[in-house]
C-alpha cells in the first residue's frame, strides 16, 4: 500500500500542470473542439497511446499517467479531448482487429474529429439480447445490400459514418451470423429519424435501411465474426460508463450547493436529514474512488481484477444517478424547474442528469444484464436455462 | 503508486485463514458459545502461537511493528470465521497506549500484549453517546460511576476506560471496588458487559490536554477493525449463499440458476467489493495519513455496517427456511454483523461524526 508517486510521475504531473497553465486560454468553454483536440494530441493528452503512424501521440500505455492527466484536467475544469463513439469505441476496435489499410484510412481522421461515427448495434427487437439482431445484409455482386432498422443511435444526425452490426449468415447460430460493416451515412437508402427522450432532447435516433449498398470490402474481421469484433468495443463502453471521478465532481457540487442554498432561512447543510444522506453518499463515492485505485493497481500489474471490475458499471451508474436524485430532493420545489425557468439552479443540470442517467443505467448493458454478468462470471452461478417458448 | 495488498499481506491473511478454517470451525464456535472453557483455551493457544497479538506493536516493545491494515486483515479473518476472540480490544488498547501512554506504561503493557499474556477490555461507549446513568468521574486517581458496553468485560485482565471528559484510564481487572457484569447480547461470539466503579484505583494514561484525542484515536482503530470484521463475515455469508444456491434444487433446477436468486447474490457482491477498498484506505490512513483517519474510520464504519446489514439479511433469505434455523449456524454471522453495526456508534452516529469532522455541523 503506497499512494505516493515516484519522482518520475511527480515530474509528469508538473508537466501536465504547466501545460494547463500555458494553454488554458486556448481551451474551449464547455465542449471540446477540433482545434483543442489538435493541441492535445500534439502534447500527448489525447490519443495518447495510439501509434503516430495512425495520427496518435504514440506513447507507451501507462495507466498512472493517463490517470494523472484526467485528474489534472478535472481539477482545472478543462475539457479533455474529443469523446465520441468513434474515438472511444471504434478506434480501439480497429486497432485490435482492423486491417492495416483500415487503420491507415480511418483512425487519423477520426481522432482529429474530421470523421464522426455512430454505432449501429441495437434494434427494436434486439436490446439486451443484442445477438438476435435481424438487420440483414445480402451479397449482390461486390456489395452487401442492407435492409432493416437500428435504434438508440446517438449522433446519427451529425455522424459521417456508421460502424454497424448486420446479419450476413442467416443460417448460422445467432452469434456466428453477424458481420461488422462500415459505411457512410450519406449512402442512398439510409433514413434517420430523431428519437426524443424523457429529457426533452433528441439524444438518440432511429436509422432505417432500405437496399443500402456497401462494398463487401468495408468489413472489419471476416464475415460471421462481427459478434466477436463488437465485443471488443462493448467491453470498452462498460468500463467507460462508471467513472468514479465524475461522482466526486458531482458530490463536490452538491456540497457547495448545500453550503450556499437556503430554505426557510436555514442552510441546506444545517438540515440534519439532508446532512445524513449527504455523508451516506460521500461514503459511497469514497468507496468507489478507492475501488478505482484498486483497479488501476491491477491494471498496472497486468492482472485481471475479476469480480472487482465487473461491478463498476452497475455501481458507478447507480451512484451517479443517486447523486443527481439527491440534489433534486434537497432542492425541493426548485427541483421541478426545467428548460431555463427562472429560479432554475445549476442551469438545470441536476434535472437533466437525473433523467439522462437513467438512460445510462439502461444503456450499454442494463443493470439486470450487469447482475447476470456479475453472478455468472464473478460468482460462478449458472446461466438461466433456455426459456420455455410462449 | 500501489493501492492493494502486498505479497506479505496476502500471505498473512492466507495463513490466518488457513489456521482458523479448522481451529474456528462452526462446532468449535458453538462449544465456546455454550461456555466450553477448554475449547476456548485450545483456540486461544492456537491463536497465540501465530504470534499475532503484537501485530501493531513496535518492535522495541516486543511486537511485529506492522500496520493497522495488517491488523485489519487479521480481524477480517476473525470475522470470516466468527471467531470468539479479544484481538480487536487488544489492538484498541495498543492504539490508546501508543497515543497517550507514558514510556513506563508502554514498557509495562505493550510487551505483555505482544506475548499474549494480557487481555484488555475497552470502555469508551460513553464517548459516542452515553446512556442515562452511565459515565465515569475521576477524583484523586479514583474512578466512580458506570461504564456500559465494555468489551471483554467478563474476561479482561485489564481495562482502558474513558471518563466523562474523554481522559483514558488504565484499570486492573481485579481492582477493589470494581464489579463486572456480562450482558447477554445477540452475538455469543463476543463479550460485552457493564463495569461499576466504586472509587476504583486507576492510572491516568495521559495529560488532560490531549485526552479526547487519544480516545478518538482508539475509537477510530475500533471502527476500522469492526469494518474489517463485518467485511470478513459478510464475504463469508455471500460465499455460503452462493454455495447453497448451487446445491438446493426446486422446480428441478438449482435455485442459483434463477435470476431472482442470482441478482440477490450479484447485488451483495457488488455492494461489498467497494467496501473492501474503503476499509483498506481507512486502515492505511492510520499509519500514512493520520489527519484523515477519524473521518475515514467513520465512513468505513457506517458504510460497511449498512452494506453488512443488507448482506446479512439477503444471504439469509437466499438460504430460505433453513437459513432461519440453527441448523446451518448462519445466524452466528448475522448476529456478528449486527453487533458490529451497533457498537462504537451506530451508522448515524458515525456519519454525524464524519459531518462534524468536515465542519458541516
Amino acid at each position: 500500500m503506497d499512494l505516493s508517486l515516484t519522482p518520475e510521475y511527480e515530474a509528469f504531473r508538473q508537466e501536465v500542470v504547466r501545460f494547463i497553465e500555458d494553454y488554458r486560454d486556448q481551451a474551449p468553454r464547455g465542449y471540446p473542439s477540433k482545434a483543442w483536440q489538435k493541441i492535445l494530441i500534439e502534447h500527448g493528452y489525447a490519443a495518447r497511446t495510439i501509434p503516430r503512424d495512425y495520427g496518435g501521440y504514440g506513447a507507451e500505455p501507462d495507466v498512472l499517467k493517463s490517470r494523472i492527466i484526467a485528474e489534472e484536467f478535472t481539477k482545472a475544469g478543462l475539457p479533455g479531448g474529443l469523446s465520441n463513439q468513434g474515438i472511444s469505441m471504434f478506434v480501439p476496435t480497429l486497432l485490435e482487429l482492423g486491417s492495416e489499410e483500415q487503420k491507415k484510412q480511418w483512425i487519423e481522421p477520426t481522432l482529429k474529429g474530421d470523421i464522426v461515427w455512430c454505432q449501429g448495434y441495437s434494434e427494436p427487437n434486439s436490446g439486451s439480447d443484442l445477438a438476435s439482431l435481424q438487420t440483414k445484409a445480402v451479397v449482390d455482386g461486390d456489395d452487401f445490400v442492407i435492409n432493416g432498422q437500428k435504434i438508440w443511435t446517438s449522433t446519427a444526425y451529425e455522424a459521417d459514418m456508421m460502424f454497424c452490426l448486420v446479419r450476413t449468415e442467416p443460417d448460422a447460430p445467432k452469434h456466428k451470423g453477424i458481420s461488422y460493416l462500415l459505411f457512410s451515412m450519406d449512402t442512398p437508402g439510409i433514413e434517420v429519424r430523431p428519437l426524443k427522450t424523457m429529457t426533452g432532447a433528441a439524444s438518440f435516433n432511429e436509422v432505417f435501411f432500405t437496399d443500402v449498398r456497401v462494398p463487401t470490402t468495408q468489413i472489419v474481421g471476416q464475415r460471421g465474426e462481427g459478434w466477436f469484433v463488437a465485443n471488443a468495443t462493448l467491453k470498452y463502453e462498460r468500463g467507460m460508463l462508471g467513472d468514479p471521478n465524475q461522482a466526486g465532481t458531482r458530490l463536490n457540487a452538491i456540497i457547495k450547493m448545500m453550503k450556499e442554498e437556503t430554505m426557510g432561512g436555514e442552510k441546506l447543510m444545517d438540515n440534519p436529514l439532508y446532512r445524513d444522506r449527504l455523508v451516506k453518499l460521500q461514503s459511497r463515492v469514497l468507496a468507489m474512488q478507492y475501488h478505482g485505485l484498486r483497479l488501476v493497481t491491477h491494471q498496472i500489474k497486468g492482472e485481471d481484477p475479476g469480480l472487482a471490475r465487473l461491478i463498476v458499471k452497475l455501481m458507478g451508474c447507480e451512484l451517479n444517478h443517486d447523486l443527481a436524485g439527491f440534489a433534486i430532493d434537497i432542492l425541493g420545489e426548485l427541483g421541478v424547474l426545467y428548460h431555463g425557468s427562472s429560479y432554475l439552479r445549476d442551469n438545470g443540470m441536476w434535472q437533466h442528469r437525473y433523467m439522462f442517467d437513467l438512460g445510462l443505467i439502461i444503456g450499454g448493458g442494463t443493470a439486470q444484464i450487469q447482475k447476470n454478468i456479475i453472478s455468472e462470471r464473478g460468482l460462478g452461478m449458472p446461466r438461466e436455462p433456455k426459456p420455455a417458448t410462449v | 503508486m500501489e493501492f492493494g495488498l502486498s505479497e506479505e499481506q496476502r500471505l498473512l491473511q492466507a495463513s490466518v485463514s488457513g489456521f482458523l478454517e479448522k481451529a474456528s470451525e462452526l462446532d468449535v464456535v458453538r462449544k465456546i458459545a455454550e461456555g466450553d472453557q477448554s475449547a476456548r483455551d485450545v483456540l486461544q493457544e492456537g491463536i497465540d502461537s501465530l504470534g499475532l497479538a503484537g501485530v501493531m506493536i513496535p518492535e522495541d516493545f516486543g511486537g511485529l511493528g506492522m500496520t493497522l491494515l495488517d491488523a485489519a486483515l487479521v480481524e477480517e479473518m476473525l470475522g470470516r470465521y466468527v471467531t470468539p476472540q479479544g484481538f480487536l480490544s487488544n489492538q484498541m488498547a495498543v492504539a490508546g497506549l501508543l497515543a497517550s501512554g507514558t514510556q513506563e506504561q508502554k514498557e509495562t503493557w505493550l510487551p505483555k500484549i505482544a506475548e499474549g499474556s494480557v487481555q484488555f477490555g475497552i470502555g469508551i461507549a460513553e464517548q459516542t453517546g452515553a446512556r442515562e446513568g452511565a459515565g465515569l468521574d475521576e477524583k484523586d486517581g479514583k474512578l466512580t460511576g458506570r461504564a456500559l458496553f465494555v468489551t471483554e468485560a467478563d474476561k479482561a485482565s485489564q481495562f482502558i476506560v474513558a471518563d466523562r471528559s474523554g481522559r483514558l484510564h488504565l484499570v486492573i481487572g481485579d481492582a477493589g471496588g470494581l464489579s463486572r457484569k456480562k450482558l447477554s447480547t445477540i452475538d455469543v461470539t463476543r463479550s460485552v458487559g457493564e463495569l461499576v466503579f466504586d472509587s476504583v484505583a486507576a492510572e491516568a494514561l495521559l495529560t488532560e490536554n490531549v485526552a479526547g484525542a487519544a480516545a478518538q484515536k482508539m475509537l477510530a482503530v475500533g471502527r476500522v477493525l469492526q469494518a474489517a470484521d463485518t467485511l470478513g463475515a459478510a464475504q463469508r455469508m455471500i460465499e455460503k449463499a452462493v454455495a447453497y444456491s448451487l446445491e438446493r434444487k426446486q422446480f428441478n433446477r438449482v435455485i442459483g440458476s434463477f435470476q431472482a436468486v442470482k441478482h440477490m447474490c450479484a447485488e451483495m457482491a457488488a455492494e461489498l467489493e467497494p467496501c473492501r477498498s474503503l476499509m483498506w484506505f481507512a486502515a492505511h490512513a492510520y499509519d500514512a495519513e493520520p489527519d484523515q483517519v477519524a473521518l475515514m474510520a467513520a465512513h468505513a464504519k457506517s458504510h460497511v455496517a449498512e452494506v453488512g446489514k443488507f448482506v446479512a439479511r439477503t444471504a439469509t433469505e437466499v438460504h430460505g427456511g433453513i437459513g432461519f434455523t440453527d441448523v446451518l449456524g448462519l445466524h452466528f454471522w448475522f448476529k456478528r454483523i449486527g453487533l458490529n453495526r451497533q457498537m462504537f456508534g451506530s451508522p448515524e452516529t458515525a456519519r454525524q461524526d464524519a459531518a462534524r469532522l468536515q465542519g458541516w455541523v
